[in-house]
């Protein structure tokens, strides 16, 4: 084990080393605000779609994806997908329009429209708790993957590397602003898709390219035979809650990404909506590609490695993907397999990085235009005074998320992902959506929309299997190993423990069966923007409707576009 | 590392004030190519749409025909699932012809036509 930990380190070193030039290359280039928050506008397309692959194929759906299709076989694909066709309501609805009406952040286009400081307000707090949560996520499965890959757990080693990850993503945001990021992400995608091209060939090259002869082999070593191949092994197995919560958390991803902030400011590193466009194409082959070959990544570590030898280096699956990478370099000791498993875990490294950066820049962005020059200063700042507040936000973000991520190592915070894109679902995408396409659409509808669908989210994870863990028939009793039943402080036979791993209690039932919130708070965020629009209807002025005109011409042809 | 305005946005217009453009806003050419996407857009976004749902609903509540196999271990499951990435690159490659042959000209001509010629304005 330990000749592939010297070289992955050493790769590691190599990336880190990359790409800090690469940051403070971009960084001496960025001296207006546009260049900071938008890399200057000047992307090229192809540029933009890679970029937006590495900023949105996280390790979650990288080391995740592989990690369940190997344990969990076919429900695994339901995540892939999820992911992918999500970028159909990006592309059709929101990318353009967006890149014409808005300037930096997600708040522009919803908030200059209806010339509002509160709804600018609501749209930034959304947007920054929407990544502040995908980064925690990120940063502490950061910890744990890294724990895993380097085979040491000590905590010490946990709180090392959030406190690591932390600071070079403070140091590209600060330092290369957005270009800085951009080029951190499309080395990361680049190095990505290499290295699952890599193992996808090598995989279905074992089966001599037969698909039938890698799903049959995947079948046989799973143990679980043919059901292995059918939706249900994870999700809804149990009663019509579980089956709810598999539409639930489909509908939040393919209705989240269109509304997440970090994905959204890509759209203006372009020069125009032609190009928003033409990187969204881009971005849907890279993305599409790469989640057709985790599936036989997925189902090849079941196939070769074994679902029960996977299982047994990590009861997530996290490492499926590294142990795939080992087995077809040659095996565990041998030269071949050092080197495959210590390039998967760097690239896995540089997943993690440049997700996070994104986060950053785009929570941090959020907070310098909408929160302290939007509505603290009124837009009587200079670009200047506005990129300072950007570096220090950046900077004191980056400090909140290391602080939270130490105190959250020890918990299960993967639901996070899920919760960031149900809440972008339901808190941004009503406001988007209305703010772009419907005339009568009001701030008090916008602010109600924003609100509704966040605390809506909260609310029902809040009173979730996820917070609550108690035996129920959604969430059966599981066999607890000695250390879970010391933890929720029960005799190691209970059957009274669904969810070990549950936030506040392992004991009480959850008043709300559903682990995924989309279902219920999507439709209240729509709602919640429908009714406020429709109370305050009649307070709708000439300049609001003047105001609707405008955005439509912007929207739809360009004019005046920033 | 002080950022400071540069010469290229320095030069550059200020934003334009409300009401310029929406000037364009009644030109038949903007009906027309608010219609022409509004016609495409929407309908696509809700077939592709109600296509996923679909696909979910079925892994929900119709495991017995998603388990059917149609080849030696493709079942209907796989296919619908492949399926789904097939609409996705379709759908992207339907509307990227549509909007460059019916979307991008009128839009092109609107901005060159537009109130003091404010087309093109990069940052």
């Amino acid at each position: 084990m330990s000749d592939h930990k010297t070289l992955t380190i050493a790769l590691f070193t190599v990336f880190i080393a990359a790409t800090l030039a690469i940051t403070i290359v971009a960084g001496r280039r960025t001296r207006s605000a546009a260049d900071f928050y938008a890399g200057g506008r000047a992307f090229s397309p192809l540029q933009n779609g890679v970029a937006i692959g590495g900023d949105y194929m996280s390790a979650a759906s990288f080391l995740g994806i592989a990690g369940i299709l190997a344990l969990s076989g076919y429900d695994g694909f339901l995540y892939s997908i999820g992911f992918l066709v999500a970028w159909i309501v990006a592309l059709l609805l929101v990318a353009e329009p967006l890149r014409n009406s808005g300037r930096f952040t997600m708040a522009d286009a919803i908030a200059e429209r209806l010339r509002s400081p509160q709804v600018r307000v609501a749209a930034g707090i959304s947007t920054i708790v929407v990544s502040i949560f995908y980064l925690l996520a990120q940063m502490v499965g950061a910890a744990s993957v890294v724990s895993l890959l380097l085979g040491v757990s000590s905590d010490a080693s946990r709180i090392w590397t959030i406190v690591a990850v932390g600071a070079l993503m403070i140091f590209y945001v600060t330092v290369g602003g957005m270009k800085g990021t951009t080029w951190v992400q499309i080395v990361k995608a680049v190095l990505l898709m290499i290295g699952a091209c890599v193992m996808t060939v090598w995989v279905l090259a074992k089966f001599d390219f037969s698909l039938a002869g890698l799903l049959g082999a995947a079948a046989d070593q799973s143990g679980r035979g043919d059901g292995f191949l059918q939706p249900g092994l994870k999700y809804g197995a149990t009663d019509g809650w579980s089956k709810l919560d598999m539409i639930s958390l489909g509908i939040a991803l393919v209705l989240g990404t269109a509304a997440l902030p970090h994905i959204l400011v890509r759209f203006y590193t372009v020069p125009d909506a032609k190009a928003a466009r033409k990187s969204v194409n881009w971005a849907i082959a890279i993305i599409g590609s790469f989640y057709l070959m985790t599936l036989v990544i997925g189902f090849g570590a079941a196939a070769l490695v074994g679902s029960k030898t996977i299982k047994a280096a990590d009861p997530s699956g996290n490492t499926a993907a590294t142990r795939l990478a080992e087995f077809l370099g040659g095996g565990p000791g041998s030269t071949g397999g050092a080197v495959m498993l210590a390039f998967i875990a760097a690239v896995a490294f540089a997943t993690i990085l440049a997700v996070v950066a994104g986060l950053t820049l785009a929570s941090s962005s959020s907070f310098a235009h909408d929160l302290y020059a939007g509505v603290l200063r009124r837009g009587r700042t200079t670009d200047a005074e506005e990129v300072r507040v950007a570096r220090v936000a950046a900077v004191v973000i980056g400090a909140v998320a290391i602080a939270l991520s130490v105190f959250a190592r020890e918990l299960n915070v993967a639901f996070l992902v899920a919760l960031a894109f149900a809440i972008a679902a339901s808190a941004n995408l009503p406001a988007i959506l209305f703010s772009l396409f419907w005339r009568r659409f009001t701030k008090a509808g916008a602010v109600a929309g924003v609100f509704g669908g966040l605390i809506s989210a909260v609310v029902m994870v809040g009173l979730s299997p996820i917070v609550w863990g108690g035996a129920s028939s959604t969430k059966p009793a599981v066999t607890l190993s000695a250390a879970q039943a010391d933890k929720c402080g029960v005799p190691a036979g209970s059957r009274e423990v669904g969810n070990p791993t549950a936030l506040v209690s392992c004991t009480a039932a959850a008043p709300i069966p559903l682990e995924n919130p989309g279902l219920v708070s999507i439709p209240v965020g729509f709602a919640c923007a429908a009714a406020g629009t429709l109370l305050t209807g009649r307070r709708r002025t000439p300049e609001d409707d003047t105001a609707f005109d405008e955005l439509e011409v912007r929207a739809l042809t360009g004019v005046g576009a920033h | 590392m002080t950022a400071t305005t540069s010469a290229t946005e320095a030069a550059a217009p200020e934003p334009l004030p409300a009401g310029s453009a929406a000037a364009l806003h009644d030109d038949p050419r903007f009906r027309e190519l608010r219609l022409r996407f509004r016609w495409f857009a929407f309908p696509l976004t809700g077939i592709f749409l109600a296509w996923y749902l679909l696909y979910v609903l079925l892994c929900a509540y119709a495991r017995g025909f998603m388990a059917r196999e149609l080849a030696d271990h493709i079942n209907v499951a796989l296919v619908f699932g492949l399926g789904q990435f097939a609409a996705t690159f379709l759908s992207a490659w339907l509307y990227a012809r549509y909007a460059a042959r019916r979307l991008d000209p009128p839009a092109a001509a609107l901005r060159a036509a537009g109130p003091s010629g404010a087309g093109c304005r990069y940052e």
